[in-house]
């Protein structure tokens, strides 16, 4: 796909975040919606292209009263939004739509309207992973992570340090969920999950949703917020079955997604002013900066440890906070994609100064998917 | 009320005769005769090379400790916390989830790359899962 092509020109999240028992699902969507839609200064019925995941788009444009002529339901977990991101731009460029609305919200805590996930005893999940006692994501997604640590001399402490260094960027946000600060030692202190992590190394279960607004570069300079473009663009899948990853030394999906969008937006790793890495878990971000090729894998806990990535350091990485203190309604990379756009477009609450260049890492379904966007502010 | 059971597999056509071998005491994965790879989970054909000719045997039940957690919080129905989820390295080649038996579960009894071999728990008349515990000797 040609960098700088297309550009997000709307983008905004549910009118709040964090616990919201007077909205189902779906209003959370149409509530993000109607905010984005607010956000370009546009009519609904100027959307003729729509993507959502988990909710189906016919439920969703039904809904809002939208009749679109290109739809995308790719539903790969919390990064479906990076891949929809990546799809509806190939759809502008190709002439099947004009602008396209991605929307994603999820009754997380609340639980009102929200579908069932359950996993059939026929499956393969069913059969050869169910029977041993994994329970939802705490019990799957940390399950290389000793592994990892093993591999490349990992601290536990490093990876109390990810949920360390977030919080410093929450405390600056103020819809952010948790803000206090945090240290080492209360991360090594909180309860135990699924050893080896503790509950403030889990993200947080919340409620909330996010809306983009995509069209053309050319269309993108009549609107009333500074366009973000997108650069470059990368997804994969590898397995739903994290038993069944190549290796734990690293994901195979963020190997191919990361490298991809780089090479398509024609950047090196120098050239990235932000970067947001989905943390679920606090071991994303190591495995992100590895399998992005921005170190080798074995200074990754050090660098975070160290402050390179809190405010103020070289590489400011999850800025808003992240999955850990930001909020997280079970399918973040939206919020990753905000955030990324925030800073694009200068109004970020913890803004990193004169950024140009922003990389947002996604994963979705434990490591079973990846979608990587690059946004940059220059065309 | 009843109490709150484990997940039990159902087998599908394709894994019919792994579940088949756990309930006679062994351990079946499946060969490629085309280009000899060794896979699992079960499938009609190989993952490498596509192949359809394939060939299913009984494993050695040997393994390692490849990586796990002990869960605490949320427990699955049937498990009581805290309990290690494991996944062993084959000596075959493939992993395979599973539960680490005749064992402590803490991070000072599971030790990473541990040899293993594995056992059979009967779940009811239709189901019995591999599970592993530490090798002896």
């Amino acid at each position: 796909m040609r960098r700088n092509q297309v550009a997000v020109v709307g983008a905004a999240e549910t009118t709040e975040l964090g616990v919201i028992p007077n909205m189902s699902q779906l209003q959370l969507h149409a509530d993000a919606a109607l905010n984005a839609i607010a956000d370009a200064e546009l009519k609904l019925s100027d959307i003729d292209g729509f993507a959502t995941a988990v909710e189906t788009p016919q439920q969703v444009c039904h809904y809002l009263g939208i009749t679109p002529t290109w739809v995308d339901g790719t539903s790969v977990g919390g990064c479906s939004f990076m891949l929809h991101v990546r799809h509806a731009a190939a759809a502008i460029e190709a002439g099947l739509c004009k602008t396209v609305l991605i929307t994603h919200a999820e009754s997380g805590k609340s639980m009102i309207g929200k579908l069932p996930r359950s996993i059939p005893a026929d499956s393969l999940q069913g059969q050869f992973e169910a029977p041993f006692g994994v329970y939802g994501p705490p019990s799957m997604f940390p399950i290389p992570v000793l592994r990892f640590m093993k591999t490349y001399g990992i601290t536990h402490e490093q990876l109390a340090s990810v949920a360390v260094v977030q919080r410093e960027w929450a405390a600056k946000n103020p819809r952010a969920m948790m803000k206090d600060p945090i240290t080492v030692a209360d991360v090594l202190n909180s309860r135990m999950i699924a050893y080896p992590f503790r509950l403030l190394q889990c993200c947080l279960v919340t409620d909330g949703g996010g809306a983009l607004i995509l069209t053309s570069a050319d269309r993108a300079k009549d609107f009333p917020r500074k366009p973000v473009y997108i650069m470059g663009t990368g997804e994969s899948v590898e397995t739903p079955m994290v038993s069944q990853m190549e290796t734990f030394n690293s994901s195979r999906a963020f190997k191919v997604a990361g490298p991809l969008a780089f090479k398509e937006a024609g950047i090196a790793h120098k050239d990235v002013d932000h970067l947001m890495i989905y943390d679920a878990f606090a071991h994303l971000p190591l495995f992100g900066l590895g399998d992005l090729g921005f170190m080798p894998y074995e200074e990754t806990g050090k660098f975070i440890a160290d402050g390179n990535t809190r405010p103020g350091g070289k590489l400011p990485l999850n800025t808003n906070g992240g999955g850990l203190s930001y909020m997280h309604s079970g399918m973040y990379g939206m919020y990753a994609l905000q955030e990324s756009v925030r800073q694009m477009r200068g109004i970020a609450p913890a803004q990193v100064a004169k950024a140009k260049i922003s990389v947002c890492h996604g994963v979705g379904g434990m490591f079973a998917a990846s979608g990587t966007i690059v946004f940059t502010n220059e065309r | 009320m009843a109490e709150p059971q484990r997940a039990r597999p159902k087998p599908t056509p394709e894994t019919q005769h792994f579940w088949e071998g756990t309930k006679a005491g062994e351990l079946r994965l499946q060969r490629c005769d085309a280009c000899a790879h060794v896979y699992f989970p079960p499938r009609p054909f190989c993952p490498s090379c596509a192949s359809r000719k394939v060939s299913i045997f009984k494993a050695s039940g040997k393994g390692f400790l490849y990586s796990y957690v002990i869960n605490h919080r949320p427990a699955a129905p049937g498990f009581t916390p805290p309990y290690a989820i494991a996944v062993v390295e084959l000596d075959e080649g493939p992993r395979m989830m599973s539960n680490i038996i005749d064992s402590p579960q803490t991070p000072e009894a599971l030790e990473l790359d541990m040899k293993l071999e594995v056992a059979f728990q009967k779940l009811d008349d239709n189901i019995t899962l591999p599970v592993f515990r530490p090798a002896k000797g």
